[in-house]
């Protein structure tokens, strides 16, 4: 009943390379970062990345020593990113060593945009098993470039294709044993869609619980989709036990806390 | 130069338009603001899967912090009644539902409601279409909030798109730092303007003809 526990390396044994590989993006909740680490060290190449945003790390970590978690140190493994956002520290380097846009110019990377809305339902589509579906959104946008498009009771639409990702990395709040998973806020996110879809789910946790521990009425992703789960180290800094020191040492910095509650500026990010 | 209105007082004026009860998504940029100043019992949803929850957390209180509570635009949130959780397929279900009232910034919008909100500037293939594309095409009503012109003094409001779409016929409302335009079928309708402008000035910096309507008054603030 226990194999489905073991270590971010042992987990990341099956991903090979060309494999299309599932996550979501969303700044410091629910990205599964503590994987792509372990991904980034398994260093399978020609990868394509399904993720709902593109983001670097926030600022400022790298200068108080933290490793970066974000899903551009995958970069160099990358031949594809299929995203509904990419940040734009993200496409222009600042600061950054490798980024986006370098790979796209130079023919290393392709990049394919989408919506939020447009890539979830792409995935729940791959979790039903469909062919594809007729989408209304992005007519006469880039979006629709390319595609197939449909007259339908006097309404055109798009064709939209499912995504069954070889291997989807999901990051919860706790799973037990069976593989259960419950999460917390909005760390959610598209995580249980991913696991919904992927043909190997790995994910991450704060905590195992044993069986029966988890109320049935909670969970969220039921165990039947999660096939590996790793457990966040304690000494790790995006374990729970690290979480609070590094919050007190990154938003106890007065410089970092004037960037991240900075009024929102009209503009893209 | 007349003085414009500033970012901070045009989101104050869009979030007028939403009243208790109503359940609506702020865009990043301008909309974010209006986070502040929406009436009590408007509910906020995020597009990463949350609705009903409170204020933002301040540079001050900072270590009421939550990571887990964190809203589109990378912003942590703070926890009120009523607040619930899911996850991002519920969360565009519900965006595309015809429930939830819009506010989103833009590039350009024209007479007819079509809406430019990506900056596809540099070249295409960056994607930066987020969920708006969603959100406008399944809003019960969509608020445009943004500038009147260009930082380069070109107006927003024109006849015809010359930037990339995002959504086609789309935008209700659009609040800018000179006026309040409602989007009808006879066009661009001139609800309100600016202190210290006329509707001459603000159509002087309109590309698109606006209406005037019966009942014209300035902004109230």
């Amino acid at each position: 009943m226990n194999d489905k526990i073991c270590s971010a390396a042992e987990a990341m044994a099956d991903v090979h390379d060309g494999d299309e590989v599932a996550a979501h993006v969303w700044g410091a909740s629910g990205t599964p970062g503590y994987l792509f680490r372990a991904l980034a060290d398994r260093g399978v190449k020609d990868l394509t990345l399904y993720c709902n945003n593109f983001l670097p790390s926030p600022p400022g970590l790298k200068e108080l020593g933290l490793p970066d978690s974000s899903a551009t140190i995958l970069l160099p493994q990358l031949k594809k990113v299929v995203t509904a956002f990419a940040g734009t520290r993200a496409i222009r380097g600042l600061g950054q060593e490798d980024f986006l846009g370098d790979r796209v110019k130079s023919g290393q990377l392709e990049l394919e945009s989408t919506t939020h809305g447009v890539f979830l339902e792409r995935l729940h589509a791959g979790a039903m098993g469909l062919g594809g579906f007729y989408s209304p959104i992005g007519l006469d946008t880039i979006v629709e470039k390319g595609k197939e498009k449909k007259v339908i009771d006097g309404k055109e639409y798009i064709l939209e294709r499912p995504i069954r990702p070889d291997v989807g990395l999901v990051k919860a709040d706790k799973a037990d044993k069976l593989g259960n998973l419950v999460y917390r806020g909005t760390a959610r996110g598209a995580n249980p869609i991913i696991a919904m879809a992927s043909k190997l789910t790995i994910v991450e946790v704060f905590e195992i619980v044993e069986v029966g521990e988890l109320d049935p009425e909670m969970v969220v992703t039921p165990g039947i989709y999660v096939d590996r789960i790793v457990r966040i180290p304690d000494e790790d800094l995006a374990s729970t036990k690290q979480k609070q020191e590094i919050l007190e040492k990154v938003f106890g910095d007065p410089g970092i806390r004037e960037l991240v509650f900075a009024a929102p500026k009209g503009g893209q990010e | 130069m007349k003085e414009r209105l500033s970012e901070e007082v045009i989101a104050m004026r869009a979030a007028k338009e939403l009243k208790p009860g109503d359940c609506c998504n702020l865009g990043i940029g301008t909309p974010q603001l209006c986070a502040m100043h929406v009436l009590q019992g408007v509910r906020v949803q995020t597009e990463n899967g949350a609705l009903g929850y409170g204020p933002l957390v301040t540079a001050d209180d900072w270590q009421q912090l939550d990571t887990d509570f964190i809203d589109a635009g990378g912003k942590f949130f703070t926890a009120a009644p009523g607040m619930c959780f899911f996850d991002m397929l519920t969360s565009f279900a519900m965006i595309r539902s015809g429930r939830l009232i819009s506010i989103l910034g833009g590039l350009q919008v024209s007479e007819k409601g079509d809406l430019a909100i990506h900056s596809m500037s540099e070249a295409d293939e960056y994607p930066q279409i987020g969920g708006a594309m969603d959100l406008a095409w399944g809003s019960k009503k969509l608020i445009v909030a943004m500038t009147h012109n260009s930082r380069d003094g070109k107006p927003k409001i024109v006849k015809k798109l010359s930037m990339p779409i995002s959504a086609k016929e789309c935008v209700n409302i659009i609040v800018t730092d000179l006026a309040v335009i409602e989007v009808t079928p006879e066009g661009l309708l001139l609800k309100e303007f600016a202190p210290d402008w006329t509707p001459e000035e603000v159509q002087s910096q309109t590309e698109a003809r606006l209406i005037i309507a019966a009942d014209l008054k300035e902004m109230e603030l």
